[in-house]
């Protein structure tokens, strides 16, 4: 088998990862080395699908043990194998890296024999790069669950960045799906690399050439749609990994399906993409707009209103904490009004300080006015001729995609993937919670 | 007080060129309707002003300019001078003569019209800059890393600190076709020279093995269920994949040989034979 054939089959079936960022840390290469990393990070190209390819993002091996049900790796599936030698990959990425093609390698594995043995082969390949090829380049390495914890040490002090994937969002699930996985074999390791990360943040305050631990932080995804987990379970989840494991980054990805068997959404289900759109947009609020995850959803209502981002549905349900005045406001109540992003609320702390904001001032500002002229006033006044009636303003907050889909109707696709759960009182907020403002379009 | 005249700055294109441009403003208490090349400015019908350059004039406002506006303001202002906008030495003396008279404060007045149109020019270089840290593409030629770029502003002096501390021990050119200008460096300079003409030779076969693995794998990447070209358009617009190794043609012994037999290369009017010419 060459080299072309092994990078076929082990990015097919590496593919399904999602995350692909190159993001969290800066640094230079060494004296005689090669290879830096940015905080912002860098994408070198984008798929066709749309999503960004940063890095090289192969597995080791697709060789596996395990056996779980939503994986196409799966022991059961039949479909070619391969695995690279650590020295063929190593030199594939440094090759690629060079030609400017990448910013690092993203690497994971089926488990090969055992954890342990896989993750000793991964660490390999990290070593080649760092100590042969003196490499500084970024590398996202995937902690194997399971792994001894030495092994998962040795694989941190080598990665930017490691990430264990929860990949289904509720122990249920998993007991289902992944049989040879538990809650404590994913949360073990992430806990681990937490732990870690903290203790090496207190060497470096010590010891400012102390090696450095996973610079890059800790991140993780769940498969969105292959299971009955609501969007309310989803987002506390979230919420609570970024806070008790401080990971960097939560990754959704739209569950598409690789495996015929009664127990997942049946072949022809279309990916859940809107859902995976508005999980990303909550993340965001989550992340950067001091939003808590039992705002956006609740008991009541367990999931996202496909036709409006969550922001804008939280405003529409929260009119009483409107108008915010530009003028005025604190930065947290800034971020709050649908169209005025991170970017745009401090140029608007910025601007003001100089002098009072007009609604013309704003819009160079890059405030969008469409959205945001309903929620706002300047120093007092609202926006000339605007009319506060509800059908309007829901006119102007639905994108253009949304709108479209709202006259042609949702393809009903992730009622089809739930119904082999049988659980219809989650979709009944369908028709309760648009008809609180979708009658007002007509 | 100063007011605009009729007339026109003419200058020779380089930074120091035109902060005697502003010295002329100040001395001769006038803002000029433009400040041109000697090419551009010969076609207009208004008096035209030579402004030679004078090191000792430039280095009095040059020095000026951290001291009144702050040092923020400086680079803000050499950033602006790389970028593409249309008349961008008549906004930067407007906005310098603002700085001039607001002092720091200069920097926050985001809804001033000048002010927010050199931000934007600002913002798009350095998007554009950014973009090209990772869609620019090197074909190893003698060892040496060659690369291709038509970018609109002249984002060469914010590529050199990035590859440079990428690649420290190699040896790289990367030529701006529409500036006609390359980076070069080596082990441990950079410099950034004009180069008009640029023939870079045929792929050797490492080269082209490399070459498509990496369509190998950008293709095998993507997931047919997600297939969303609108998307990457939005995120890579096509203005970028001309140099790109994913976009060009399959590989070149699957094409009809070039009849040509010294060496150049397949004419570029043909897109996709070969994306390093």
């Amino acid at each position: 088998m060459d080299v072309f054939d092994k990078l076929k089959i082990l990015t097919d079936a590496a593919k399904y990862d999602v995350a692909c960022t190159s993001s969290g840390v800066d640094k230079k290469a060494a004296a005689g080395g090669i290879g830096s990393a940015s905080a912002s990070g860098i994408c070198h190209s984008f798929s066709a699908d749309g999503r960004c390819i940063s890095l090289l993002k192969v597995l080791l091996t697709n060789i596996c043990s395990y056996d779980c049900k939503y994986c196409v790796n799966r022991s059961s599936n039949d479909t070619p194998r391969a695995f690279f030698t650590p020295r063929e990959l190593a030199e594939l990425t440094m090759n690629f890296y060079r030609r400017n093609y990448i910013e690092g390698l993203f690497l994971s594995s089926g488990v090969l024999k055992n954890p342990d043995y896989t993750c000793e082969q991964m660490i390999e390949v990290l070593r080649i790069l760092r100590e042969e090829y003196r490499f500084s380049g970024y590398i996202h390495a995937k902690a194997i669950p399971g792994a001894d914890s030495v092994l998962i040490e040795r694989l941190g002090m080598l990665a930017d960045r490691m990430s264990v994937n929860i990949e289904l969002p509720s122990q249920n699930s998993l007991h289902l799906l992944a049989p040879d996985k538990s809650k404590h074999s994913i949360f073990n390791p992430m806990g681990f690399i937490q732990n870690r990360i903290q203790e090496n943040s207190h060497d470096l305050v010590t010891y400012r050439s102390a090696p450095k631990f996973v610079p890059a932080g800790q991140s993780t995804q769940m498969i969105i749609g292959a299971t009955p987990d609501t969007d309310y379970q989803i987002l506390n989840l979230t919420e609570g990994l970024y806070r008790k494991y401080k990971l960097k980054r939560v990754f959704f990805s739209a569950y598409i399906p690789v495996a015929e068997n009664s127990l997942l959404p049946t072949l022809d289900t279309q990916p859940p993409l809107w859902r995976e759109h508005r999980l990303y947009q909550a993340d965001w609020l989550l992340r950067f707009y001091g939003f808590a995850a039992n705002e956006l959803l609740d008991q009541q209502h367990q999931n996202f209103n496909p036709y409006l981002d969550p922001k804008c549905h939280w405003a529409l349900n929260h009119m009483d904490f409107f108008p915010v005045d530009v003028n005025r406001a604190p930065y947290r109540d800034l971020l709050r009004i649908p169209g005025v992003g991170v970017t745009s609320a401090k140029r608007i702390l910025t601007a003001r300080r100089i002098s009072a904001l007009t609604f013309n001032g704003l819009k160079s500002l890059g405030v969008v006015l469409k959205r945001a002229q309903y929620f706002i006033t300047c120093s007092g006044k609202t926006a000339p001729d605007i009319t506060l009636s509800p059908s309007t303003m829901l006119r102007s907050l639905l994108s253009e995609k949304t709108r479209e889909l709202y006259h042609f109707g949702f393809s009903s696709s992730h009622c089809e993937q739930l119904s082999l759960f049988d659980q219809p009182q989650q979709l009944s907020w369908q028709q309760e919670d648009l008809g609180k403002c979708l009658p007002l379009l007509n | 007080m100063s007011t605009t005249s009729e007339l026109i700055y003419c200058y020779d294109g380089s930074f120091d060129g035109f902060l005697c441009c502003v010295f002329e403003s100040y001395e001769s208490k006038e803002i000029p309707i433009d400040i041109l090349l000697p090419n551009a400015a010969d076609s207009l019908l208004f008096p035209i002003k030579h402004i030679p350059t004078d090191l000792q004039k430039a280095n009095r406002v040059l020095a000026s300019i951290p001291k009144k506006l702050g040092t923020t303001a400086l680079s803000f202002i050499r950033q602006a001078f790389l970028t593409c906008l249309l008349q961008k030495e008549l906004y930067i003396l407007r906005f310098l003569r603002l700085g001039f008279q607001h002092g720091p404060a200069v920097m926050n007045m985001l809804t001033n019209e000048t002010v927010n149109t050199l931000n934007k020019a600002v913002k798009h270089l350095d998007r554009e800059s950014h973009l090209f840290k990772g869609f620019l593409r090197f074909s190893i030629v003698n060892n040496v890393l060659v690369g291709e770029i038509e970018p609109k502003n002249f984002v060469l002096p914010l590529l050199a600190q990035h590859f440079s501390e990428r690649y420290p021990e190699e040896r790289f050119l990367i030529h701006d076709k529409n500036h006609g200008m390359g980076l070069v460096y080596q082990p441990y300079q950079s410099a950034i020279i004009p180069i008009d003409e640029l023939e870079i030779p045929e792929a050797d076969e490492t080269e082209q093995t490399f070459r498509e693995l990496w369509q190998l794998f950008y293709d095998t990447i993507a997931i047919q269920g997600r297939y969303n070209p609108k998307c990457r358009m939005n995120l890579m617009p096509k203005r970028y994949w001309k140099y790109m190794t994913e976009f060009a043609s399959p590989p070149k012994n699957l094409l009809p040989k070039p009849s040509t037999s010294d060496n150049k290369l397949l004419n570029s009017s043909t897109p996709n034979s070969n994306a390093f010419i």
